[in-house]
């Protein structure tokens, strides 16, 4: 009996088990009871409101305290808007870089150059292609870990001055293009837009670089094989089969832009215009929240939980999308 | 090392490696096979033994594996395919190839087999084509009726079977098949058998195989590749070259003998 290595478990290993058990169990209910506790509230708060303005909430474009009147159509707008534009210009950037991350096109050409010095032997130079795209992928990634009100204040002080004149000049020259309608006087959509695609970035490059390093390099062989090109093989292989994943990283990215708040609350000119014009004064939901609250009197607040209600519900659809497309990602292309 | 002499008229590609790196390491060395036109040319050998890389030798496929290094000559046409005037990627249009792993495209039947002719602006009737390459890979019959589904739906045997399609829908003179059955059952490699030796009567092929019945029931000829550890690495080279009745009834070389009398694998 002695001689059996083989014991039950003791009363301490069990006790252990039990307790690690439900604190894990535990720590999972509350988030998720976190969640409802924090959607219950807010739609409580915003009862009052939602009884008094109803539909017409979303749909009117006043908002002025003193007379009662509410609307926040032209945030909507705003919210929608400048989070598409962001979208079509950090997707392009995005899966452009993440392109070039995942082929080693960069890592392809160090080695064309360590080979032109023949150097490509060297035992420290040889490691360099892969070394420098790691430090690019970082880099990338590291543009989530800025501040967003140190995006705002760049976007304010440097960003702004800058495109100012390029803006001016086109809202003279091209002013009848119904994007270019109005000068940039300051804040307005185009600086929103552009700190926002940057922000986005990384969501974007770091998703769509995981998708396409997850095709199998079968395929990629296939191509190769068949005599296309490097191109060739990106846009007709390997882009295809990595779509859904680049599509969910897409549309997280998207949940993250119109969720976001302190960039756009110094960028966008918290004006209540519904406008095409990339350079006129916008608002945003985020934005509109963060400027209101402070002198907000009881019913406000119930007007404004209201509002935050809508953005939630926005972000929550499109978040919900997403996270659906990339599990449906998962798997394609696996096959055999 | 001497690649003249033995290179008759109807030899398609003329193979010789001098040396072959990876980076510092010596992959293949000494290694000179004629492939010679519409037959069937097998390269048997030990795991690691480099039966691959020299095949991928044959398209530029190495070309894509950073570091690679090549000594010698790969004549095809006429011409030293790596001449640097010569583009890889043309070469691969004139040279097709199948893999250990069935790999067809994430696309339709259809599509898949009209990849290579889209890629080379084929200008005929790309259905007739496709058509063509399916009956010619034995495969027709059995996908006719959904071209239009994905190349994936169909099975390991037929996924193959369709990599074949794919690569001889745009006529390449030479078909290099990489093990080509070694993920598939039984059955579905008997049917691939069969076909290569129908597809002889087209292509010249260069096939490698772990499977010494599969060379001895398809190959012409046979290259037979052994590792040399003396230097340390593991470099692969060519140690006996020849008709396949004559490498497996009666091979010169000792190496030769105790392979494909079993003594190792």
């Amino acid at each position: 009996m002695d001689n059996n290595i083989a014991q039950p478990p003791t009363r301490l290993q069990q006790t252990y088990d039990v307790i690690f058990r439900g604190v894990c169990r535990s720590s999972a209910v509350l988030t998720a009871l976190l969640v409802a506790f924090i959607v219950i509230k807010i739609t409580v708060a915003a009862m009052p409101a939602m009884r008094q303005y109803g539909v017409n909430f979303v749909t009117t474009t006043t908002w002025d305290p003193l007379t009662r009147n509410f609307g926040i159509l032209p945030e909507i707008w705003g919210t929608l808007f400048t989070s598409f534009l962001a979208l079509i210009v950090g997707t392009f950037f995005g899966v452009a870089a993440a392109i070039f991350l995942s082929e080693g096109l960069l890592g392809q050409f160090i080695f064309a150059v360590l080979k032109a010095v023949k150097m490509e032997t060297n035992p420290f130079l040889s490691q360099l292609p892969d070394r420098l795209e790691g430090i690019i992928k970082n880099l990338i990634e590291l543009l989530a870990a800025i501040p967003s009100v140190v995006y705002g204040l760049w976007g304010i002080f440097i960003l702004i001055p800058m495109i100012r004149p390029a803006c001016n000049w086109l809202c003279a020259k091209l002013g009848w293009v119904v994007f270019f309608g109005t000068p940039l006087s300051g804040p307005g959509v185009l600086p929103a837009v552009i700190v926002l695609s940057i922000m986005i970035l990384p969501t974007i490059t770091a998703i769509s670089r995981d998708a396409l390093v997850a095709v199998p390099p079968k395929l990629r062989m296939a191509a190769y094989g068949m005599g296309a090109t490097r191109w060739e093989t990106i846009l007709a292989v390997i882009l295809p089969v990595a779509t859904r994943g680049i599509a969910g990283a897409v549309i997280l990215a998207f949940g993250r832009a119109l969720g976001e708040t302190m960039a756009l609350a110094m960028l966008v000119g918290n004006a209540n215009k519904i406008s095409l014009s990339l350079f006129s004064p916008a608002n945003t939901l985020a934005s509109l929240l963060a400027n209101n609250f402070p002198e907000a009197g009881p019913q406000e607040v119930s007007v404004l939980m209201y509002a935050s209600l809508v953005l939630l519900a926005i972000t929550l659809v499109v978040n919900i999308i997403g996270a659906w497309m990339l599990q449906k990602a998962v798997g394609v292309g696996g096959g055999r | 090392m001497d690649c003249d002499g033995q290179n008759g008229k109807d030899v398609v590609i003329d193979c010789c490696i001098n040396d072959l790196h990876y980076g510092s390491f010596k992959a293949v060395r000494d290694t000179h096979i004629p492939i010679k036109k519409q037959k069937i040319t097998a390269f048997i050998g030990p795991s690691g033994c480099g039966k691959s890389t020299v095949l991928r030798c044959l398209n530029r496929m190495n070309d894509i594996v950073r570091g690679f290094r090549f000594s010698g000559h790969v004549h095809f046409g006429g011409r030293d395919i790596y001449h640097p005037s010569i583009d890889a990627v043309a070469v691969r249009r004139h040279i097709g190839m199948v893999f250990q792993q069935p790999n067809p495209f994430a696309m339709s039947i259809y599509n898949n087999v009209a990849f290579g002719l889209r890629l080379n602006r084929y200008k005929g009737s790309v259905a007739e084509k496709v058509e063509e390459a399916l009956k010619r890979a034995a495969l027709w019959n059995e996908v006719s009726d959904k071209l239009q589904k994905s190349g994936l739906s169909l099975s390991g045997g037929q996924q193959q079977r369709l990599c074949i399609a794919r690569a001889i829908a745009t006529d390449p003179k030479v078909l290099l098949m990489d093990e080509p059955c070694s993920a598939l059952d039984p059955i579905s490699t008997r049917k691939i058998e069969e076909l290569m030796l129908e597809l002889k009567t087209h292509y010249t092929i260069a096939i490698v195989t772990h499977n010494l019945q599969q060379a001895q029931r398809v190959a012409d000829e046979t290259g037979f590749l052994y590792v040399d550890t003396s230097e340390g690495g593991r470099t692969g080279y060519l140690v006996e070259f020849g008709d396949s009745k004559q490498i497996f009834e009666d091979p010169q070389q000792q190496h030769t003998k105790d392979y494909i009398g079993g003594a190792f694998s």
